[in-house]
């Protein structure tokens, strides 16, 4: 217990099993004036984010589109400009990095994308595409590099002779498994998979959720693994954070997220996702949220959940919560967390 | 009573270079009226083109080689382009995955609502809006009198999807062909979207052809399903009959393969390897005589190799399943 809290209480520089530390990590985009002479307009895709990811294990990011899922990880990734906050990645402020430090540096977190189809030059043979990191970041002499793309290849499960091969002779699981290969090329501590198998059959999806475990497995690597798929989410990852619009609303381990959890929102995603059956018609009529989530642009004061919870109060309006550690571990950002009762998720009534 | 919708013994081809590459072989089954018929499989199984069949929209290059499609006792193969025209949005009707790019970007949605009562119901413009008004609020969607001027962009994935489903259902269809309505949305709109077709099903009876891949949303919605593989139904049935005993090891496949969400305390085995089926789905033209199935068979046998794949066999009452070995090799 009190191992828990000092880990809490600890400032900027992390514990040494931390590889990533995201401080408050703020991304606003510019969105146009209201009127002509009016007050300019911001969109808080990401607003005050602070996680921090284990060494070998994986951080899953839950929530709707619209939630900053992606905008997290690719500031993270340093593809977009953080307007604040800190990303302690290995002991050093990766926020600060500029030109060929940060270059240099990217060899060390990498990112496979949704998509396949349009992650990968369709000009470009898949042994390229492979190589292509090791050549900009000069690992290696050439035949090293030939050695290693063939290597890689046999990683993620595919023959020698793909490398000669152009994107689209391949089917879509065999393009994200060369994005993968691609992604592992530079030997990085962390990989970010957004929605990473969201675009694949679910035949193919189970062939790449195995293939990321054992390459975990065998090389220690950590993963943020982004989807909205919660069953996906529940079996891949250690730690997970439920984001909305902009803020996590609840941070917990993935055994206790999905037995107790705190947060409203996270009974409306718990609640569509349940599996069918009598406990699923209960917590859809109890929890499920209606409607679509509102506009990022400007968000009022107070809870950003409060327009389409079914529990709001006067004051969740007009109070933003904070993301409160009631018990260690298990972070929550309600302001009624103390009072709402969760619900009960056993068949047995 | 005649089911709404009749499909049998369909097959369609794709027009190769030289020869005929079969997409969709011997397909049958019925939906009755109310009732809700889901199509299962991975991508390149021939759902989608199953759904286009019916509605006569296939793309130019693919025949329809033989079989039969009844809607409502009209044969629709042997339609003429403008009874055609007159069943399509107003006999049957069919919501489309992606509603972004089915909607017309340069009309509002009251216009694109309204289109389809004045060409099947012959109404002035000044009612078909009126109508349409009708139509979003019974799909729920708020503020109803302001949205119907709205265009597609102004509104969000949900509310297009339902905007979809008011102008499918607008003329009070027999049939509702639904291809994969959910995949482009989140998942508590998905859940929201599914209620809503339910209950619009228990008012207007309508017939239901589900497309999907989720077969969550089966065990939820549908009466029946039809799992088809590589354009062959391989194993069909009433849909609890085969969520709980599903006998053909493909269709058992895919119930493993998805990761499915466990609440409250469960045992901590939920890391370990996801069930798979190793490889893919044949391409065109590369599928033989014998079971598709074949190569990705965990349970294959000499008898399979040895013989082309086999018709449905009725298992029983409510299931039928296309495999030598479904016997043996039972849970």
């Amino acid at each position: 217990m009190s191992d828990g809290m000092s880990e809490f209480a600890q400032p900027v520089k992390a514990a040494p099993d931390t590889l990533l530390d995201v401080n408050d990590l703020v991304v606003h985009f510019p969105a146009g004036r209201r009127g002509m002479f009016g007050p300019s307009s911001k969109i808080h895709a990401v607003d005050g984010v602070s996680f921090r990811v284990r060494r070998g294990t994986t951080f899953g990011i839950v929530g709707e589109s619209g939630s900053g899922k992606s905008t997290t990880a690719q500031a993270v990734m340093r593809l977009i400009p953080a307007t604040s906050g800190q990303i302690v990645f290995g002991g050093d402020n990766i926020a600060d990095f500029r030109g060929e430090r940060l270059r240099l540096a990217r060899s060390k977190f990498q990112i496979v994308f949704q998509d396949p189809f349009s992650a990968l030059n369709p000009r470009r043979r898949a042994g390229e595409l492979i190589r292509e990191p090791l050549d900009l970041l000069g690992i290696g002499s050439p035949k090293e590099r030939e050695a290693r793309v063939r290597q890689l290849l046999e990683e993620v499960g595919l023959p020698p002779q793909a490398a000669d091969l152009f994107p689209h002779q391949f089917s879509g699981g065999q393009r994200q498994r060369l994005c993968i290969a691609r992604a592992m090329a530079p030997e990085p501590d962390l990989i970010v998979c957004d929605e990473a198998v969201s675009a694949l059959d679910v035949a193919i999806q189970a062939q790449i959720l195995n293939l990321l475990k054992k390459l975990q497995r065998e090389r220690g690597l950590t993963y943020i693994f982004i989807s909205h798929d919660l069953g996906v989410i529940q079996h891949f990852c250690d730690d997970i954070a439920v984001m909305y619009l902009g803020k996590i609303v609840e941070q917990a381990p993935a055994s206790v997220l999905f037995s107790a959890s705190r947060h409203p929102y996270s009974w409306s995603l718990i609640a569509a996702a349940a599996p069918p059956g009598p406990l699923r018609d209960r917590l859809k009529q109890q929890y499920l949220v209606k409607g679509d989530p509102p506009s990022p642009v400007d968000p009022p004061p107070g809870c950003r959940f409060a327009q389409r919870c079914p529990f709001v109060s006067e004051r969740c309006r007009v109070e933003l919560p904070i993301l409160d550690a009631t018990v260690p571990d298990h972070q929550v950002a309600c302001c009624r967390s103390g009072e709402l009762e969760p619900p009960r998720l056993t068949e047995t009534a | 009573m005649a089911p709404v919708l009749s499909v049998q013994n369909l097959t369609v081809s794709m027009k190769g270079d030289n020869s005929l590459v079969p997409v969709l072989e011997n397909l049958s089954f019925d939906v009755a009226q109310g009732k809700t018929m889901a199509l299962v499989g991975e991508s390149g199984c021939g759902k989608s083109m199953t759904a286009l069949a019916i509605m006569r929209l296939l793309p130019e290059n693919f025949i329809i080689i033989s079989g039969s499609i009844t809607l409502d006792g009209e044969d629709v193969l042997a339609a003429a382009p403008a009874k055609l025209r007159g069943l399509r949005g107003n006999k049957m009707s069919m919501i489309f995955q992606e509603p972004m790019t089915a909607l017309n970007p340069l009309y509002t949605v009251g216009d694109q609502i309204g289109e389809v009562l004045r060409q099947h119901r012959k109404l002035s413009r000044r009612d078909a809006t009126e109508q349409a008004v009708n139509f979003l609020k019974a799909v729920q969607i708020p503020a109803a009198e302001r949205r119907v001027h709205a265009y597609p962009h102004q509104l969000s994935g949900g509310m297009r999807q339902r905007v979809m489903i008011a102008m499918a259902l607008a003329c009070r269809p027999k049939l509702l062909i639904a291809d994969e309505p959910t995949t482009a949305l989140d998942v508590t709109v998905q859940a929201q979207i599914f209620d809503l077709l339910s209950q619009l099903q228990d008012e207007t009876e309508t017939a239901i052809v589900l497309i999907t891949h989720d077969l969550g949303a089966v065990a939820e919605l549908a009466d029946d399903v039809a799992v088809l593989y590589a354009g062959r139904c391989i194993e069909q049935g009433a849909s609890r009959e085969i969520i709980s005993h599903a006998r053909h090891p493909y269709t058992r496949g895919l119930m493993a393969c998805v990761p499915h969400l466990q609440l409250g305390p469960v045992a901590s085995n939920t890391h370990g390897e996801l069930a798979e089926i190793p490889g893919m789905v044949p391409p065109l033209g590369a599928r033989g005589s014998d079971c598709a199935f074949l190569p990705r068979c965990a349970f294959a046998g000499e008898v399979c190799r040895s013989h082309p794949q086999p018709p449905l066999d009725r298992v029983d009452a409510s299931a039928a399943v296309s495999c030598w070995r479904h016997q043996e090799i039972a849970p």
